[in-house]
C-alpha cells in the first residue's frame, strides 16, 4: 500500500527515451573498444622490439582482398536491415545471407594467412614479441568476426523458418551496430598491422 | 458495472518449504532481490576479508613474530585486497546500484533483468573459485594455492617461471569471470537510466545518486575491460609460451603495470563514486535542506571520471619513467583534488543553514566527510611526486588508500546501511546499537589508520611479513593491531543490529526519514512490481512537492 | 534515548583513553631517540633526500592550512546547525546553490593546484636530471631474490648485500651513482635517509643517486614486493671518509685470501653444488646466482641482513637456510657435520 501517492497528471505527451538495446549495444562496443586498445597498445609498443625471429616486413602481405570482403559486408547489413523496415523479408533474407558469406570469406582469408605464416614463415606465438602481439590482436579480432556470424547465422535460422517478421527490424538493426563495430576494429587493426607496423 | 465481488485469494496460511524459497531466491530477476544478494554476499565476504587483515595485523604486532609463516602472510594480504576490491566493495555498489536505481527513477525493474541475475551470479561465481584456491592442491610451497602475488600482481613475478603452480591462474580466471558480471551490471545500469526513467523525470531531475551511479557504470565499462585485457595476454603468456611480459625476449614488466593502473585507478573512482551518491542522498535529508549546488555535483562528478582516467602512473612514480611524463602525472592527479574538493564544500553547504538530525545514517555521513578530507590531503601528498618517492610503497599509502576505502566509503556504507534498510526490510533499526556501531569503528578505525602513517615516514615498506626491531616500528605497529578489534566489535555490533531488528524491529512504513525521492513513496518493503502506477514527476524532490505544495521545487529549479 | 547515547559515547571513550595510555607508556619504554627510526624520510642526509624533505615541508604546511579551515567550517556547521529540540517541525530555508561559492571554491584550489605543481615540477627536474660529475662513484646494483649484487664496474669490485660509498662535501661533492637493474622480478631500492626508492625492473634499467654529507651505516630494504623473502632484502650502506673507502676498495679488489689449514673446506666447497652459485675470486667457484663470497668475512651481516655474520650464525644458514629467510632459494646443503665444520671454516677465511 502506498502511503504518500503520486498523482498521474496523465500520460505527458512526447515522453520519449531511447530504445534500451541500442543503448546497451553501444555500451557492449564501448567496453569491446576498451578491451581492443589495450592489444593495439600492446602491438604498437612491441612495434621493432623483437629481439629475433621474422619481422613484419619479412612475412606480412597486405590482405587487400579480404579486407574489401569484411569492409563490403557491412554495407550488405546495412542494405538488409533497410529491407527488413520497408518490409521486404526477402531481401532481407539476401542480403544477411550475404553479409555472413563475406564475413566468412574474410575468416578463411584469416586462417590462409597464418596456415602460410606458421608453416612457411615459422612465425607462431611464441616465436617474438612480434608473434605474439600479431597473434593475439588478428586473434581476437578473428574471434569477435566468430560470435558475430555465429549471431548472424543464427538469425538467418529464424529467417529461413519463418519467425523474423517487419517488427524485427530494430533488433536486427542493434545486431548490425555489433557487426559495423567488428568493420571498425578491422580499420584500425589494419592500419595499425599492415601499414604502421611493417 | 457488475455488482459482483471479486474473491481476492486469501493470504498464505501455511509457510512455504524452504526449498521453494531458495528456488525463488537462486532464480530471481528481480533487481530489489539480486540487489540483496549481491549486499548479503559482500558482507559475507566483508567479514573474511576482515578475517585476513585481522591474521596479518598479529603476525605484524611484534617485530619477528611467528604467528604465520611468510608464505601465508604473503597469501594473506593478496586475498585480503582482493577480496575487499572484488568481491566486498564492487558487489556492494552494484547491489545498492541495483536495489536504488529503479525505485529512484520511478521504474519496474532494470533495463535486462536476465543479464542482471547473470551478472549477479557470475560475479558470486567468481568470488568462489578465488577462495577454492585455498583448497588447491599443494603449492609449491606448501601451503594451497591461494594467490600470494600481491592483488596487482606485478609482471614479471606472475611468469610461470616466479610462480610455479596455480596461484596466479587462481586470481586471473576469477577476476575474468567476475569482471563480465562487472560489465554486464554497468551496461545494465546505464541502460536503464538512459531508458527507463518516468514521465518528466529529465536527466537534470534524477536523484544525484542515479547520476552517479551513470558516472561509475561509465567508468566500469572503459576500466574493467583494460584489466579483462591484461589478464587474457598473462594467461596466454602463462599457458601460450606467448612474451607480452617476458623480459628476456624484451617484453616489458612496466606495460604490465600501465595496463593495471590505467585500470586501478578509475576502479577506486567506481568505488568512491557510489559513496559520494549515498552521501548526496543523505546529508540533505538529515540537514532537512536540498543538496547545494545540484549541476555544480554532477558537472564534479562526470569531471572525476574524465581526469580520473589519466592520472594512473601516480602508482609507478618509482618506476623510472622519464621526468616529463612524471611531471604529467603531478598535474592530473593533483588537477583532480578540485572537483572533488568542490564536492566536498558543497555537501558542507548544504549542512550549512539546516536543521542537522544526528541518527546513526548522518553520523556516518560526518564522519565520512572529516575523513574524506583527510585522505584527500594525503593524496595531495602523494601526488607530489618526490615526497611519493620516499611515501610510496610503504606504510603511508596503505594508511592513505584505507583511509578512503574504510574511512570514505566503508563509512557511507555503513550510513547507507542504516538509512534503506527501513526501506528494503520495512522494519526499523535499533538507534542506541548504531550509535554503538559507529562509535566503536570510528575509534577503532582511527586508532588503526592514523597512526599507520607513521610506519610509513619511518621507513617501513608494504608487504612485509615481519620487521626489524630498532627501526623504531614497534609501537606504532601495536596500536594499529590493537584498532582492529574496535573495529571488529562495532562490525559485530551492526550485523546484530541488522538481524534482530529484521526480525524483531518496529514497523518502518513507507517514509520514515520524511524524506524526497521516490523510492520513499512506495510501500516498505517495496512490492515486487515497485509502483502501483508508474509516478510523473516535476522535480528533483517529488515528495517535496507533494508535501509543500505551497512551495514545491519546480517554482526553483 | 539521549542519554543512551551519551552514555555509550562515555564509556568507549574511557576504553579508548585506557588504551592510548597504555600506548604511551610502552612509547615511553622505548629507548628515545631524536631521530625516532634509522629510517625516518623526515631526518634527510644527502641531498635527494634533502630536496624531497624541504618540498615536503612546504606541502604539509598547505595541507595542514586546507585542513584547518575545511574542518574548521564543518565542526562549526556540525554544532551551530544541529537540530535544537526547541525548533518547531518547520524546514528550514532551503537554498539550492551559489555561482559566486562555487567561482570561489573552483578558483582558489585550482590556485593552490599551480603554486604545488611548479613546486614540484622543479624538484623533479633537478632530481631525476642532475648532472653527473666526473669523480662521482659508479655501482651498478643487480636486485635479486632476495639479496643485492654490487658491482664497481670502474674499480673492478664484485660485493654483495653492503654497499660501500665515500662520503660527500657540500663544497666539492663526490655523489655514488647507482645503476639499477634486476635479475628477475621487481625490486626496489630504498634508503630513506639517503634518498627516495627507486625500482629495479628487468630489461628496464633505472638510475638513482646520492651524496651523504655525514659517515655512518644507513639503513633501508626493499620496497617492492618480489616474492616470499622480500620482507628480509635488507639493504646496508656505509658511508665512508676517502681513505676508509678507498681501502675497502683495495681490499675488496683482491683475490680471495688463502689459507692452507682450511683446504678440505675449500675442497668440499669447490667439488660440490656450492660453486654453482656462488663466486670466489681466484678459485674456480664463478657462480653468479648467488652472492659474492669472496669477501665474505667483511660484511658484519649475512643473507642480506637477515642475520649477524658469526660461526655459529653462517654454519646454520649453510645447515638450514630457513632457520633464517624461509623461502629463500639457498637450498639446505645436506652436509654431514664435520663437513658442515669444515665448509664454514673455509669460509670464515674469506675476509
Amino acid at each position: 500500500m502506498s502511503a504518500t501517492s503520486i498523482p498521474m497528471h496523465g500520460r505527458q505527451t512526447g515522453w520519449s527515451l531511447p530504445d534500451r538495446g541500442t543503448v546497451g549495444m553501444y555500451c557492449l562496443i564501448a567496453a569491446e573498444s576498451a578491451i581492443f586498445t589495450i592489444f593495439v597498445v600492446a602491438y604498437i609498443f612491441y612495434i621493432g622490439k623483437s629481439v629475433s625471429g621474422p619481422q613484419p616486413k619479412d612475412v606480412l602481405h597486405v590482405p587487400i582482398f579480404y579486407t574489401v570482403c569484411l569492409l563490403s559486408s557491412s554495407l550488405t547489413i546495412h542494405f538488409a536491415v533497410r529491407g527488413l523496415r520497408n518490409g521486404s523479408k526477402g531481401a532481407f533474407g539476401l542480403w544477411w545471407l550475404l553479409t555472413i558469406v563475406l564475413g566468412a570469406i574474410f575468416l578463411g582469408g584469416t586462417a590462409a594467412e597464418w596456415r602460410h605464416l606458421i608453416y612457411d614463415e615459422g612465425l607462431t606465438l611464441q616465436t617474438n614479441l612480434f608473434g605474439t602481439t600479431y597473434y593475439s590482436l588478428v586473434g581476437l579480432h578473428a574471434f569477435h568476426v566468430t560470435v558475430g556470424l555465429l549471431a548472424l547465422a543464427t538469425v538467418s535460422i529464424f529467417t529461413l523458418l519463418g519467425y523474423v517478421k517487419q517488427e524485427h527490424a530494430e533488433r536486427t538493426e542493434v545486431l548490425s551496430l555489433y557487426w559495423h563495430f567488428v568493420d571498425v576494429v578491422w580499420v584500425v587493426v589494419f592500419t595499425v598491422v599492415y601499414i604502421i607496423g611493417r | 458495472m457488475s455488482t459482483e465481488s471479486i474473491a481476492w485469494p486469501a493470504p498464505e496460511a501455511a509457510p512455504r518449504p524452504l526449498v521453494d524459497a531458495l528456488h525463488e531466491w537462486v532464480s530471481t530477476v528481480d533487481h530489489k532481490r539480486l540487489g540483496i544478494l549481491y549486499i548479503v554476499y559482500a558482507l559475507v565476504f566483508l567479514v573474511i576479508g576482515g578475517v585476513e587483515a585481522t591474521i596479518m595485523r598479529i603476525q605484524l604486532i611484534r617485530p619477528h613474530n611467528d604467528f604465520v609463516s611468510p608464505q601465508v602472510f604473503n597469501q594473506m594480504f593478496t586475498m585480503h585486497g582482493t577480496t575487499m576490491i572484488f568481491f566486498v566493495a564492487m558487489p556492494v555498489v552494484f547491489g545498492f546500484a541495483n536495489y536504488l536505481v529503479p525505485l529512484m527513477i520511478g521504474a519496474r525493474d532494470m533495463a535486462f533483468p536476465r543479464l542482471n541475475a547473470f551478472s549477479f551470479w557470475m560475479t558470486a561465481f567468481g568470488g568462489l573459485l578465488l577462495y577454492y584456491s585455498f583448497i588447491g592442491g599443494d603449492g609449491l610451497y606448501g601451503a594451497g594455492n591461494a594467490p600470494d602475488v600481491g592483488w596487482f600482481a606485478y609482471a614479471p613475478l606472475t611468469a610461470q617461471t616466479f610462480s610455479p603452480g596455480h596461484s596466479t591462474d587462481f586470481w586471473t580466471l576469477s577476476l575474468l569471470v567476475s569482471g563480465i558480471g562487472s560489465v554486464g551490471t554497468a551496461i545494465n545500469i546505464i541502460a536503464t537510466i538512459l531508458c527507463m526513467r518516468c514521465p518528466g523525470m529529465t536527466l537534470g531531475r534524477m536523484p544525484l545518486l542515479a547520476w552517479l551511479n551513470l558516472t561509475m557504470a561509465a567508468l566500469v565499462i572503459l576500466a574493467v575491460s583494460p584489466l579483462t585485457a591484461a589478464q587474457v595476454m598473462l594467461l596466454i603468456d602463462r599457458y601460450l609460451g606467448a612474451h607480452f611480459f617476458d623480459t628476456q625476449a624484451g617484453g616489458s614488466a612496466v606495460i604490465w603495470m600501465h595496463f593495471f593502473w590505467v585500470f586501478g585507478h578509475p576502479e577506486v573512482y567506481v568505488l568512491v563514486i557510489p559513496a559520494f551518491a549515498f552521501a548526496s542522498e543523505i546529508i540533505p535529508v538529515f540537514s532537512r535542506k536540498a543538496i547545494f549546488g545540484y549541476p555544480v555535483m554532477v558537472a564534479a562528478t562526470v569531471s572525476i571520471a574524465f581526469i580520473g582516467m589519466s592520472v594512473w602512473a601516480h602508482h609507478m612514480f618509482t618506476v623510472g619513467m622519464s621526468s616529463a611524463a612524471n611531471t604529467f602525472f603531478v598535474l592530473s592527479t593533483m588537477a583532480i583534488a578540485v572537483p572533488t574538493g568542490i564536492k566536498i564544500f558543497n555537501w558542507l553547504a548544504t549542512m550549512w543553514g539546516g536543521q542537522i538530525h544526528f541518527k546513526t545514517p548522518m553520523l556516518f555521513c560526518v564522519a565520512f566527510l572529516f575523513q574524506f578530507l583527510i585522505a584527500g590531503l594525503t593524496g595531495v601528498m602523494m601526488s607530489v611526486a618526490p615526497f611519493d618517492w620516499q611515501l610510496g610503497n610503504s606504510y603511508f599509502v596503505i594508511a592513505h588508500f584505507h583511509y578512503v576505502i574504510v574511512g570514505g566509503i566503508l563509512f557511507t556504507l555503513f550510513g547507507a546501511f542504516y538509512y534503506w534498510f527501513p526501506k528494503m526490510s520495512g522494519k526499523m533499526y535499533d538507534e542506541p546499537l548504531g550509535k554503538l556501531h559507529f562509535w566503536l569503528f570510528f575509534i577503532g578505525f582511527h586508532l588503526t589508520f592514523d597512526f599507520m602513517h607513521v610506519p610509513g615516514i619511518l621507513g617501513m615498506p608494504r608487504r612485509i611479513y615481519t620487521y626489524e626491531p630498532g627501526r623504531g616500528w614497534d609501537i606504532w605497529n601495536l596500536i594499529v593491531s590493537i584498532g582492529v578489534f574496535f573495529q571488529a566489535a562495532g562490525v559485530l555490533v551492526f550485523v546484530f543490529n541488522l538481524l534482530r531488528s529484521y526480525f524483531r524491529g518496529e514497523i518502518a512504513g513507507s517514509d520514515p526519514w520524511d524524506a524526497w525521492t521516490l523510492e520513499w513513496s512506495t510501500a516498505s518493503p517495496p512490492p515486487s512490481y515497485n509502483f502501483a502506477t508508474i509516478p510523473e514527476v516535476k522535480s528533483r524532490r517529488p515528495l517535496w512537492d507533494l508535501k509543500h505544495p505551497e512551495d514545491p521545487d519546480w517554482h526553483y529549479e | 534515548m539521549r542519554r543512551t547515547k551519551n552514555s555509550n559515547k562515555a564509556g568507549v571513550l574511557r576504553i579508548f583513553l585506557i588504551v592510548l595510555w597504555t600506548a604511551a607508556a610502552a612509547a615511553a619504554a622505548e629507548p628515545a631517540s631524536p631521530l625516532l627510526s634509522p629510517t625516518n624520510i623526515f631526518a634527510p642526509m644527502s641531498t635527494p633526500a634533502r630536496s624531497i624533505f624541504d618540498l615536503s615541508v612546504f606541502v604539509l604546511a598547505v595541507s595542514a592550512a586546507i585542513f584547518v579551515v575545511v574542518f574548521g567550517l564543518l565542526a562549526y556547521a556540525v554544532v551551530k546547525f544541529r537540530k535544537k529540540d526547541s525548533e518547531e517541525a518547520r524546514e528550514p530555508a532551503q537554498v539550492y546553490g551559489s555561482v559566486q561559492l562555487e567561482l570561489a571554491w573552483t578558483v582558489i584550489p585550482i590556485l593552490i593546484v599551480v603554486v604545488l605543481f611548479l613546486a614540484t615540477a622543479r624538484v623533479i627536474a633537478s632530481i631525476q636530471n642532475a648532472d653527473q660529475p666526473s669523480n662521482a662513484i659508479q655501482v651498478t646494483v643487480i636486485g635479486h631474490q632476495f639479496w643485492w649484487e654490487y658491482r664497481y664496474p670502474a674499480l673492478n669490485v664484485v660485493t654483495a648485500n653492503e654497499l660501500h660509498i665515500p662520503v660527500s662535501d657540500r663544497a666539492h661533492p663526490t655523489p655514488t651513482f647507482l645503476t639499477l637493474l634486476s635479475a628477475d622480478t621487481d625490486h626496489s631500492y630504498w634508503v630513506p635517509r639517503l634518498a627516495g626508492k627507486t625500482d629495479l625492473i628487468p630489461n628496464h634499467p633505472n638510475s638513482t643517486w646520492m651524496d651523504p654529507t655525514e659517515t655512518g651505516l644507513y639503513l633501508g630494504q626493499c620496497a617492492q614486493y618480489c616474492g616470499t623473502q622480500h620482507a628480509k632484502m635488507l639493504l646496508r650502506v656505509y658511508v665512508q671518509t676517502r681513505e676508509e673507502f678507498d681501502r675497502w676498495i683495495r681490499e675488496q679488489s683482491q683475490p680471495a685470501h688463502v689459507s692452507d689449514t682450511v683446504s678440505e673446506g675449500r675442497r668440499i666447497f669447490e667439488r660440490t653444488a656450492c660453486v654453482n652459485c656462488h663466486a670466489v675470486a681466484g678459485t674456480t667457484a664463478k657462480g653468479r646466482f648467488g652472492p659474492d663470497l669472496t669477501h665474505l668475512m667483511s660484511r658484519d651481516t649475512i643473507a642480506s641482513g637477515a642475520a649477524p655474520n658469526t660461526p655459529e650464525n653462517l654454519r646454520q644458514w649453510i645447515k638450514d637456510p630457513d632457520t633464517f629467510k624461509p623461502g629463500s632459494k639457498m637450498p639446505a646443503m645436506g652436509l654431514a657435520d664435520p663437513e658442515l665444520n669444515q665448509v664454514t671454516a673455509y669460509l670464515e677465511t674469506l675476509r
